[in-house]
């Protein structure tokens, strides 16, 4: 699966919540789009990933 | 007249009383005492609580990025709590971009307020007024509280006002270019055409430049690189304070009348003690 513009090989199944909490991002202070489209935080745990899915996580930067 | 300002409001003589009299900036549904909105770029996080606290910043912006992995500390721990988030679409060339970086930002958790910004000359970083007006439309239809950057131009700014735009947000000189008030001719058209707070964005590089913008009848300013690039930031930032709480009660008392030609005496013309024998 593709992960912020990186190919990345998801060996066991998993779910979103498992990607977030396992890659090291910090749950409270990202935001994830699952092929185009944002999934809220509240669903990651009932999102199974695919190894074709295409996956934006994005948070917030000092910005003017 | 005799006036001061204070975080409250200002205080002026009114038929010989003096009056104290609220002045809050209004966007949306939120009002706010302070008149100094902060762009949150360029600074180190470190810096970043003792610049928003040394300008009295109520309104700061962001911006919307993938995220880092590792447990880096994030800005929003750097932020004081209280303060209203102001995430902004750059990266956004089009209409559509823009509608998704606001939706992700809405996502993390800001409340409704998106500072449209959507550019396609990495040059000169002006913004695309035909699609900032799209955007405007769309963004305004998803419930959101739209600040647009522009090119100042009234017939742009009337549409982004009738698309629902709660402020319009001209440029003042190209984005971290400090180069001022170049465009003051057209932001006071705006000013004086609109009924939406107008707040000068980008190329403010110097108090005295946010002073004219608030004496111009701008509702606010807001500046990043002038602070950020400033020897003492914090002091930098308590400048610009001081400037836009200056021009805004400079605005607000009326400024004299500039006279054409010639002088007019302040000292009386009459009652010259004679000469001495």
């Amino acid at each position: 699966m593709r992960i912020n513009g990186k190919d990345i090989e998801m060996v066991p199944p998993m779910t979103l919540k498992d990607l977030v909490a396992g890659s090291g991002y910090c749950e409270d202070r990202v935001a994830v789009e699952l092929n185009g489209r944002i999934v809220p935080r509240s669903e990651y745990v009932n999102v199974a990933l695919d190894n074709k899915d295409s996956i934006e996580i994005v948070g917030f930067v000092g910005g003017g | 007249m005799r006036g001061a300002c204070s975080e409250y409001g200002y205080i002026s003589a009114y038929e010989g009383r003096s009056v104290k009299t609220a002045d809050e900036l209004i966007i949306g549904n939120k009002r706010f005492t302070s008149r100094f909105i902060l762009g949150s770029g360029k600074f180190s996080l470190g810096m970043t609580k003792t610049v928003m606290e040394s300008g009295g910043i109520e309104i700061v912006t962001l911006a919307v990025r993938r995220a880092n992995t590792g447990g880096e500390e994030n800005i929003l721990d750097c932020i004081p709590k209280g303060l209203t988030l102001l995430p902004n679409t750059s990266g956004a060339r089009t209409a559509e971009e823009a509608v998704r970086i606001a939706l992700l930002a809405k996502e993390l958790g800001c409340g409704d307020m998106i500072k449209v910004e959507i550019i396609r000359d990495s040059r000169y970083l002006l913004p695309d007024n035909c699609e900032t007006i799209k955007a405007t439309r769309m963004l305004c239809k998803e419930g959101f509280t739209v600040m647009p950057y522009m090119m100042p131009d009234l017939s742009a700014a009337r549409s982004m006002a009738d698309a629902g735009a709660s402020a319009i947000m001209p440029l003042g000189a190209p984005i971290g270019s400090n180069k001022g008030l170049l465009t003051k001719d057209f932001i006071k058209i705006l000013v004086d055409e609109l009924d939406l707070p107008v707040i000068v964005d980008a190329g403010i590089g110097r108090p005295s430049q946010a002073c004219e913008a608030m004496e111009l009848g701008c509702a606010a300013v807001m500046a990043n690189t002038a602070i950020a690039t400033a020897g003492d930031i914090p002091m930098m930032a308590g400048a610009f304070r001081l400037a836009i709480e200056a021009g805004r009660m400079a605005f607000v008392s009326k400024p004299g009348r500039v006279m054409r030609n010639g002088g007019e005496a302040s000292s009386p013309l009459t009652g010259f003690p004679g000469n001495p024998k």
